[in-house]
């Protein structure tokens, strides 16, 4: 007989990384649905481009660093990120975009920093600031709404425009792409006109963006049901969307032309898949419970002023990074008072 | 402060467990008294102190309940024989079970069937030195698991005390001795509950049981309406969350409130013993029997017929194993207790001894990894259950960098190595491993130091007492320089010294 003389615990663990990242691909399943049922086939290639030169890139940087191929690629943490990234990217954006935001997601934020668990930014959203920053007018290039386009293109008329650029000779840029419901309302407003005036036009739904309000309504679902997994913890999305809605309904209540409505705010851009799905990277989040409520609300603070005084559309992306920067110090101010101990 | 006493409104504590309780397993048979195996090994430390002296040598032949050893103070707690026989030896290299795969000196008894008793005395006296001496001389320690010398708990004046709390929440999954003693010996409980809250001078008992624990309740219930005890004994229920039955959890759980960082229960007015302790107590003094036998559960996958023996202390492992129908295959690990703070045993000829609560034989497929260890994520999982409001990953990363200044100010001292945060990490980190070493090194760094600032002492105290030396000796010479200069003197000096010098001759 021969026993093993292991510490305490003595049962099988709950759960692995791998676990928890499969977790949050399948809670993104319905938005990636909705997606797809409102602007077409383009987010399943821009998602299969990620996964596929992440994956290239995860393994070369493990290589390169010496590290075991298949503990890290097993953990699904690679996909995850190309995951997020895809759903940042328009639909038909050429595949060199998918490339480049990767390269910075995986080499420079993921691996240089020390691989899974030490990266203090997260990835995803390093890849998007970087092709944001890079590629302005490829990342602006959005497709309308199904309602709204004369034709969402084809699976292969999605793939021929995201390797060659060119489109199917019935379909033209101005057609079909538009303006996202945030840029419009951006514009809308320094031109002077009205938020009401802004919200009647077409690409603008019930509360949010049409399509938009859908797909964020599904993150939000997805969201719900990893809380029940215990896959995230409330504190970071309800900092989110409790902070959004506490900041913007007084400007709102107050000046409703000047100011878009918290609805408007939540379900309009990433918000709620930042709320549920980024913002909760647990590894370039807060260590401390408190501090990740702190976190949240700093992240919706940051988005809201990107998204009234900034020069992109959407700031979540900005906001996170800079969230980012913050954790160390949120997590040393914010540690819990132990048993027995004083404050 | 408010008037509630302890038990009256029940609270929560942060973080801990729901754990799949499998306690049933173990609870299908009633406890079943152990027969006696060829050889008993009593190891001379079953307690968390150093040993008594030892009594006896080989070839002595001894009775049941003879003291093979002695205690000068409450720090030792003597063994005593669990039945007649001959003692063979005292091997010193036995195998026990703390540390992991160590050995330590035990008495080989070889008992000779007959199992005669010496005479055993209850205790007529109520004055708590009394009781506390008795209990000290009849082998007592907390019977939890933890071994602290119940004397050494009892001793003291303690003006505060209101509350003695029997602790009945075993909380860990599998094990079920203390389930069960309180099923089949429920007065015994209530009686050594209300000795002890006698002997410290407390006011009121407070039983408290786990909600998933059946027919206990109603068994206390039925006890105490049919015999009043001479004191307030209330019966709590707690909800079966691990750590509950940790003293400290348990604590804050009747209470409120946490005991105080390198402080006392008693602080809080309150001291904490197990069932059975307290059914021990009830032995020693209304039986005088001393504490030579205790309740082991054995279970586990790797068990044929799980269920829960009376053992004399010192029977090996094997044998209560065999009595429960040997093990069903291969198992892959033997615990010493539950199995989220139980230590892995290296054999199964460890005997015995007051701390054994449980064995729990586990097999291969309740092991069964599917991941290496992975580089913690920060999932905040272990914040999330930590009953001790610890921020565990955080604690991880700093000793993993060798930074145990860092750990410490995150408080790595409040660790109460529970295991729930290994439990529920998704990188199957051994956090709690981690925890273990990082405060010894705090402890060995500790004595560091503090030997280091006795040697500064003691090298400053010896420069300032050769500079003040060295001060004198100058002071001397100037004196008796200043003394030579004045001729008046010098003549007298001269003279005193020759007249010295003179007298040293004569004789």
């Amino acid at each position: 007989m021969s026993l093993e003389l292991a510490g305490a615990p003595h049962l099988p663990p709950r759960r692995t990384v791998g676990d928890i990242m499969r977790d949050v691909l399948y809670a993104m399943v319905p938005a990636v649905i909705a997606h797809v049922w409102f602007f077409g086939w383009g987010i399943v290639f821009q998602i299969a481009l990620t996964i596929a030169f992440g994956l290239v890139l995860e393994m070369l940087m493990l290589r390169a660093r010496g590290r075991p191929l298949k503990p890290f690629i097993n953990d699904y943490s690679v996909v995850v990120t190309a995951v997020l990234l895809a759903l940042c990217l328009p639909p038909l954006a050429p595949w060199w975009i998918a490339a480049t935001g990767m390269l910075f997601a995986v080499v420079i934020a993921k691996h240089l920093f020390g691989g899974l668990g030490y990266n203090l930014f997260n990835p995803a959203m390093v890849g998007f600031a970087a092709v944001i920053v890079a590629f302005p007018g490829e990342l602006s290039n959005w497709l309308a709404p199904r309602a709204l386009s004369p034709g969402l293109p084809t699976p292969g008329e999605t793939l021929t425009a995201i390797f060659t650029g060119r489109l199917p000779e019935h379909l033209s840029w101005d057609a079909i792409s538009q303006a996202t419901p945030l840029e419009a309302l951006r514009t809308g407003v320094q031109e002077g006109r009205l938020v009401s005036e802004i919200h009647s036009e077409p690409i603008f739904g019930d509360f949010g963006g049409r399509g938009w309000e859908w797909i964020a309504n599904f993150y939000l679902l997805g969201g719900l049901w990893l809380i029940y997994r215990r896959v995230i913890s409330w504190h970071v999305p309800v900092a989110v969307l409790a902070t959004v809605i506490v900041v913007s309904l007084p400007l709102w209540l107050l000046a409703p032309d000047a100011h878009p409505s918290p609805l408007q705010h939540v379900f309009s851009g990433a918000l709620v898949i930042a709320a549920f799905f980024i913002a909760t990277d647990p590894v370039s989040g807060s260590a401390t419970l408190r501090g990740r409520l702190i976190f949240g609300a700093g992240v919706a603070i940051l988005t809201l002023a990107i998204r009234r005084f900034g020069a992109y559309p959407d700031g979540v992306a900005f906001a996170i990074l800079l969230m980012n920067m913050l954790v160390p110090l949120i997590d040393r101010y914010t540690v819990p008072r132990a048993y027995g101990h004083r404050t | 402060m408010s008037e509630l006493l302890p038990g009256d409104q029940l609270h929560s504590f942060p973080g801990g467990l729901k754990l799949r309780h499998h306690k049933q397993v173990s609870c299908q048979q009633p406890m079943a008294r152990s027969s006696l195996p060829d050889h008993l090994y009593l190891p001379l430390v079953q307690h968390q102190g150093p040993p008594g002296k030892l009594l006896v040598s080989p070839g002595e032949s001894v009775l049941k309940g003879q003291p093979l050893t002695t205690a000068e103070d409450d720090s030792q707690v003597p063994i005593h024989a669990p039945t007649s026989g001959t003692i063979l030896a005292v091997d010193q290299l036995h195998p026990v079970s703390w540390p992991p795969g160590s050995r330590a000196a035990c008495v080989v008894l070889a008992p000779d069937g007959d199992d005669r008793q010496a005479s055993f005395e209850p205790l007529a006296d109520t004055r708590p030195d009394a009781v506390v001496d008795h209990l000290n001389r009849l082998g007592l320690a907390g019977l939890g698991g933890a071994v602290f010398p119940t004397a050494a708990k009892l001793r003291g004046d303690w003006p505060g005390l209101h509350t003695v709390i029997i602790n009945g929440a075993e909380c860990e999954p599998w094990i079920s001795c203390d389930e069960m003693l309180m099923r089949e010996r429920t007065e015994a409980i209530i009686s050594g509950g209300v000795i002890l809250a006698r002997t410290v001078g407390a006011s009121q008992v407070v039983i408290a049981l786990e909600d998933r624990m059946g027919t206990v309740e109603a068994k206390f219930a039925r006890c105490l309406r049919e015999q009043p005890p001479a004191l307030p004994v209330k019966l709590r229920q707690v909800t079966t969350i691990y750590p509950e039955g940790g003293e400290r959890q348990l604590i804050q759980v009747l209470t409120g409130r946490e005991v105080p960082h390198q402080g006392l229960p008693q602080d809080l007015g309150v001291v904490c013993h197990n069932v059975a302790t307290a059914a021990a107590v009830h032995d020693a003094v209304i039986e005088g029997k001393p504490l030579i036998e205790r309740v082991v559960t054995v279970t586990g996958p790797g068990i044929a017929q799980p269920r829960n023996f009376i053992a004399a202390l010192g029977t090996p492992i094997a044998h209560l194993v065999a009595q429960a129908g040997g093990y069903t295959g291969p198992i892959t690990r033997l615990v010493l207790g539950g199995p989220m703070s139980g230590l892995a045993l290296a054999s199964d000829e460890i005997p015995v001894a007051k701390g054994t609560i449980c064995i729990l034989a586990l097999t291969e497929d309740v092991l069964s990894r599917r991941q290496s260890e992975m580089p913690c994520i920060n999932c905040g999982e272990c914040v999330r259950v930590c009953p001790a409001s610890l921020l565990p990953q955080q604690i991880f990363r700093h000793l993993a960098a060798d930074n145990l200044a860092a750990a410490e100010r995150l408080n790595l001292s409040a660790c109460i190595e529970c295991g729930c945060c290994a439990q529920v990490c998704p990188s199957h980190i051994p956090l709690v491993e981690h925890y273990r070493h990082g405060k010894h090194q705090l402890i060995v760094r500790q004595l560091d130091q503090r030997r280091a600032a006795l040697a500064r002492r003691r090298h400053e105290a010896r420069e300032q007492r050769l500079v003040r030396e060295r001060a004198e000796r100058q002071a001397r010479r100037a004196e008796r320089k200043k003394r030579l200069s004045e001729p008046e003197q010098a003549r007298d000096e001269i003279q005193a010294a020759l007249e010295r010098a003179r007298r040293k001759q004569k004789p």
